[in-house]
């Protein structure tokens, strides 16, 4: 594992600028995000597509080192104090 | 790799053994070397390929920059595949790590997980900083690059429609946290004096009272904050989402937190958000509320979850 941690959890705060690089891909500028703040977004969020492998990060098991818990353990049919997200029309049939 | 290959390897090194001592020597351990291992050491000639992709953008050429500047997962290097009008980010990636089987099992330990996130994200992160990005959900493969383009073309007209809504907009995380021990320590004298205790029972009992009544103080002050938050930053706001709060080992040493949103603003109105969040989340005692980002739209790339997610306070 070289990618760097983050030890006491704190959320990165940088400015738009900042995350251009002179490097085509660039090491990684500011300090790293948080993971759970990433990983609320890439097991919850992004275009759900059915790839070839289907591998739905709900199917994982991931009782391995209690890593639910580690991540959330939180439950959700608590209301939101948001409407419900409002995009583009006709979404459904082709991100779902 | 064959069998045959591996015999070869061995009748040579034992040819060398009989011309030269010192060089059959050197064939010798590498032959025992090479039986101990499991696994033939030379790479298979043509390993089974997978695609891994991060995430779709336009074909304009702004992210040209990006392809083969390695930086994707486990180090391999990005590439676009363009297919009517649209690109999508990918790596090839060798089936043998990113079938689902293996995968399941890297995705299944923490440091394998935040491997394949942190690059997963390093990649979509470096296009959204160039154009706007439509990033796939964690651990998307498909088995070949055609794949890929059938999947472009399939969804194109919504591709195109998602990437025009979500152009010239960030994702921001706005987040209420409660930490008891600050308001305890800090801002939470006991409302009136103390009465003298007639025994250490007794005092134990007041002082428990006195710390209960201050944590729920808080944690109703801590909802009023998330309100206030939540309509002052309210303006900029394109669209909304509500995350389950943060818990767990991850989350620790931060305070509980009541609230985690995410929240699609105008890339021009970010600076509002967050003075507007600020403003509106300081000056409670033991209440805290951070901005995060920006990000690219993670939280808005596809339809709200069915089953509808909350962010109301643990109880």
């Amino acid at each position: 594992m070289n990618t760097p941690r983050v030890a006491d959890g704190r959320p990165e705060r940088r400015e738009r600028g900042e995350r251009l690089t002179e490097s085509p891909l660039g090491p990684p500028v500011g300090p790293p995000v948080a993971l759970i703040d990433l990983l609320d977004r890439l097991l919850t969020g992004g275009a759900v597509l059915t790839g070839d492998l289907v591998l739905s990060i709900a199917d994982v098991d991931l009782v391995h080192i209690n890593l639910r818990a580690v991540i959330r353990s939180v439950t959700a049919d608590d209301p939101t104090p948001w409407a419900r997200v409002v995009g583009p029309e006709r979404r459904e049939e082709d991100t779902a | 790799m064959s069998t045959t290959e591996r015999t070869d390897a061995r009748t040579d090194a034992r040819t060398d053994a009989r011309t030269d001592g010192r060089t059959g020597a050197r064939a010798a351990s590498r032959e025992r070397a090479s039986e101990e291992s499991v696994l033939p050491r030379l790479p298979p000639r043509e390993a089974p390929i997978r695609v891994y992709v991060y995430g779709i953008s336009r074909d304009d050429g702004s992210l040209v920059p990006l392809a083969g500047a390695g930086g994707g997962v486990d180090g391999h290097d990005v590439r676009l595949v363009a297919e009517g009008g649209l690109v999508a980010l990918v790596s090839a990636v060798p089936a043998e790590a990113f079938d689902e089987e293996p995968l399941r099992r890297r995705l299944e330990r923490l440091p394998g997980l935040e491997e394949l996130a942190r690059a997963h994200h390093a990649v979509v992160d470096a296009a959204f900083a160039r154009a706007p990005v439509l990033p796939l959900r964690l651990a998307t493969v498909y088995t070949g690059e055609e794949r890929v383009r059938g999947m472009l073309l399939a969804h194109r007209d919504a591709f195109t429609e998602m990437l025009t809504w979500l152009d010239g907009h960030v994702e921001l995380g706005l987040k209420v946290f409660v930490d008891p021990a600050a308001a305890s320590s800090a801002a939470h004298p006991s409302p009136e004096p103390a009465p003298e205790p007639t025994s250490p029972g007794r005092e134990y009992l007041l002082r428990r009272r006195r710390q209960r009544r201050g944590t729920e103080d808080l944690w109703r002050a801590a909802e009023a904050v998330t309100a206030q938050v939540t309509r002052a930053v309210q303006d900029t706001v394109r669209a909304a989402v509500a995350h389950p709060a943060q818990q767990g080992e991850l989350s620790a040493g931060r305070g509980v937190n009541v609230a985690n949103h995410a929240c699609l603003v105008p890339a021009n109105t970010e600076a509002r958000f967050r003075a507007e969040a600020e403003a509106a989340g300081s000056g409670v005692t033991g209440v805290r509320v951070e901005v995060t980002g920006p990000w690219a739209p993670y939280s808005f790339a596809s339809p709200v979850a069915e089953g509808g997610e909350g962010g109301a306070p643990p109880r």
